[in-house]
């Protein structure tokens, strides 16, 4: 089965199917734009924790820390509660697109790449706490400086949530509805062909999908190393 | 200046997600049953659909209890689903219009060519389970509160026996849809229930044969409902109703009937 | 560049002005858990120019300095700094560390980074200049040498334009070159009137800076006195031992 879902899947990428073209795009489109605001949420949330000093601060760093580990099926059951016609935020009319499955994602990796964030930083912090404190620098200059100085152990929090955003599949079926030419992801379609039987279909889009994941692993750890040669170490 | 890139960025998206909405302004959504998706009757009959009447068909195809319970919440338009007694409650109770008939087939008994519990053949579904239940043979169920669930259930009463006393051993509730039970079953080599459609199309059947069919109380009704506008202000009624008029039309019943599967028709319309 | 303060180290006023205490540490503790590190220190200098804090390692001077920095909250005592309370001296303190912390970009970018608000260029560029890292200035920081690092330390905390300037072991393991320039540049800053406090081993760095010394041990103050009795006729027992290269317990 596993070299008919190869050739299956050589196959597909050769072709240049259009459906195929239309749930890759879409995945790309729908994980990319939920790290953009994931990362616009998350990193300044886990800066400013491994920053600042307050009581109650351990609480939180452990609930950040509990939150990484959110299975995204309850993110997705939780989301379409909010988002349902009956719910909340019915009037919106967000159930069922792509926009839902963003913020679903959304929900999903903000705390990962905040929780990652807060790591990083912390240790950031150990070396640069008496020199800020010294200089006096407020919260509001202090952190974009980390965010900055730390850009490429950020990366690797980066990553991670991509990655946790391009394969998962609990979320984005319960508020996208997996329906055709509309939030058809390539996980939500691997869960559909499985479904249907249709298993090498099913494994070759698994296939394409960790080279995907590959591809933007490989592009964006050149980009590290490259800049790591830079030495701003 | 990383503020304005915020904004720019959370305005581009919300363009983005207005314009998509408004493309699909002549759309409706459907919760619907799984079988009507698996067998790819959607994928014959929808663009049929848009070319007639402009509607662009959106299915969402969960089980018959969620499909129920999302119209409900009205996050549909229209429901699509095979479970008479839930349907005409789902109306009784005001969340829906009216039901219809639209089209039949009949479930079938599939199971491994071993035949472990020597049913193969069998007309008689009512014996048949019994049979599996002495023997304890092994019966993957959907356990879902699907219209199929709900189908099997009637059944092993009829039957007389009850085999969630005997969950977990020898029936085995696997909580999914169809696809997913029929993949568990070929898997484990446990008997299932299904439908004919699904398991015509379906991918993965193994050395599995259909065991038992052919008992009048395998039949399985479909039936299609618009939601209650009065329930759920955000229906679509009019092109709800549009596509629900289509589907029971003399053109869109017989575009059903014209649906095969390797020569096999998979449903027949028995609209009034 | 530096602040001109008045009661700076100006011979002529200040046989003329009343003397103003520039250091005032009342009764000083800090406790950290159970250890007892700085023990009712009180000491008062009215010496402008390098005040030297010494003692063997261990005795609490890198703490003391981090008290009057208002890096470390003391138990309890009080600290007058410049004849000001406390809370008013933090904002025309300045410190460099032990060990320079530089950020993860090019030299000119670190000056860029503490400068205050609307600092010419040109100044930036004059104390590059002034500490002997000018043409660096688009070299990666912390690819620089120890000595240079520490040469940019010490300019940056000159550019915030401190009245008081606290060292701790700022030329600890540094080249003859680098320590030069940076003890060239300290003797400048207190011509000019900034107060400094400077932690050090060295004893002749000591002789060659410092106008009175702070001696600590085991967290306690030995003895506070100028630079040339200190050297000539110590008073404390520890001290004497120190200065003879025993090694006090």
């Amino acid at each position: 089965m596993l070299d008919n879902a190869f050739v299956e899947a050589f196959n597909l990428m050769v072709s240049g199917s259009p459906e195929l073209t239309e749930i890759l795009w879409l995945s790309v489109q729908v994980s990319l734009t939920a790290l953009f605001f994931s990362i616009t949420l998350g990193l300044p949330i886990g800066t400013s924790l491994a920053i600042t000093e307050f009581p109650g601060k351990r609480a939180c760093v452990t609930i950040l820390n509990s939150l990484m580990g959110l299975p995204p099926v309850v993110v997705g059951l939780l989301v379409y509660l909010l988002l349902s016609r009956s719910g909340p935020l019915g009037v919106l009319g967000l159930l069922y697109t792509p926009t839902a499955m963003v913020i679903a994602q959304v929900v999903l990796i903000t705390p990962i790449i905040a929780a990652l964030a807060y790591q990083v930083m912390d240790d950031l912090h150990r070396e640069y706490r008496d020199l800020f404190q010294s200089l006096r620098i407020p919260l509001r200059k202090a952190v974009p400086t980390y965010l900055w100085d730390a850009r490429y152990s950020l990366v690797t929090s980066v990553l991670a949530g991509f990655g946790r955003a391009i394969s998962e599949v609990g979320a984005v079926i319960i508020v996208g509805g997996n329906i055709d030419h509309l939030t058809r992801v390539m996980t939500t379609a691997i869960a559909l062909e499985t479904s249907k039987g249709e298993l090498a279909i099913a494994l070759a889009l698994g296939i394409i999908l960790l080279t995907l994941a590959l591809i933007v692993n490989a592009a964006v750890t050149t980009v590290r190393t490259l800049g790591l040669k830079n030495a701003y170490v | 200046m990383k503020l304005t890139r915020i904004i720019q960025y959370i305005g581009l998206a919300t363009v983005l997600h207005v314009a998509s909405n408004l493309a699909i302004a002549e759309s409706i959504l459907v919760q619907s049953t799984t079988s009507t998706k698996n067998s790819g009757l959607y994928d014959y009959i929808l663009p049929k659909v848009k070319a007639d009447t402009g509607v662009t068909v959106n299915v969402v195809a969960v089980g018959t209890g969620q499909a129920i319970k999302n119209a409900e919440r009205c996050d549909g338009d229209v429901l699509l689903v095979h479970a008479k007694a839930s349907e005409e409650k789902f109306v009784n109770e005001g969340y829906g219009v009216k039901r219809s008939d639209l089209m039949y087939n009949d479930f079938v008994i599939v199971g491994p060519a071993a035949d472990p519990a020597g049913i193969s053949g069998s007309g008689d579904v009512s014996k048949s389970l019994s049979t599996i239940a002495a023997k304890q043979a092994l019966f993957a169920s959907r356990g879902d509160d699907s219209g199929t669930h709900k189908a099997e259930l009637r059944l092993w009463k009829a039957a007389g026996t009850d085999p969630e006393a005997s969950s977990g051993a020898w029936y085995r509730e696997t909580g999914s849809g169809m696809g997913a039970t029929l993949n568990v079953a070929v898997g484990m080599g446990a008997y299932a229930m299904t439908d004919r459609a699904t398991w015509t199309k379906f991918g993965n059947k193994g050395d599995f044969k259909i065991q038992v069919e052919g008992d009048k109380r395998l039949f399985n009704q479909y039936g299609v409902i618009l939601v209650n506008k009065d329930k759920c202000p955000s229906v679509k009624s009019e092109a709800g109703q549009q596509f629900i008029d289509w589907l029971l039309s003399t053109k869109g019943q017989k575009a059903i009937a014209s649906y095969t599967v390797n020569g096999n028709q998979l449903f027949f319309p028995n609209a009034k | 560049m530096f602040k001109s303060d008045p009661m700076s180290n100006n011979s002529v006023q200040q046989s003329t002005a009343v003397p103003v205490p520039l250091i005032e540490v009342d009764k000083l503790n800090l406790k950290i858990g159970d250890n007892h590190l700085l023990r009712d220190i009180s000491v008062t200098s009215y010496t402008p120019g390098v005040t030297m804090v010494m003692g063997p390692n261990g005795a609490g001077k890198s703490l003391l300095l981090r008290c009057l920095h208002g890096l470390f909250t003391p138990t309890s005592g009080s600290i007058r700094l410049l004849n000001k309370p406390h809370e008013a001296t933090t904002a025309f303190q300045s410190m460099v560390f032990q060990k320079a912390v530089l950020l993860r970009r090019n030299v000119i970018k670190n000056l860029e980074f503490a400068a205050p608000n609307g600092t010419p260029t040109a100044e930036i560029t004059e104390l590059l200049a002034k500490v002997h890292l000018n043409g660096k200035e688009l070299q990666p920081a912390r690819l620089l040498s120890g000595g240079e690092q520490q040469r940019l330390a010490l300019a940056r905390s000159l550019l915030t334009k401190p009245r008081l300037l606290l060292l701790d072991e700022p030329t600890a393991s540094l080249d003859p070159a680098s320590v030069l320039i940076i003890e060239r540049l300290i003797s400048e800053a207190t011509e000019q009137g900034v107060k400094c406090i400077f932690i050090s081993h060295d004893l002749g760095q000591a002789k060659r800076l410092g106008a009175d010394i702070i001696f600590l041990h085991q967290g306690r103050l030995a003895e506070h006195t100028d630079t040339e009795t200190f050297f000539t006729s110590p008073q404390s027992r520890e001290a004497k031992a120190y200065l003879n290269g025993e090694i006090v317990l």
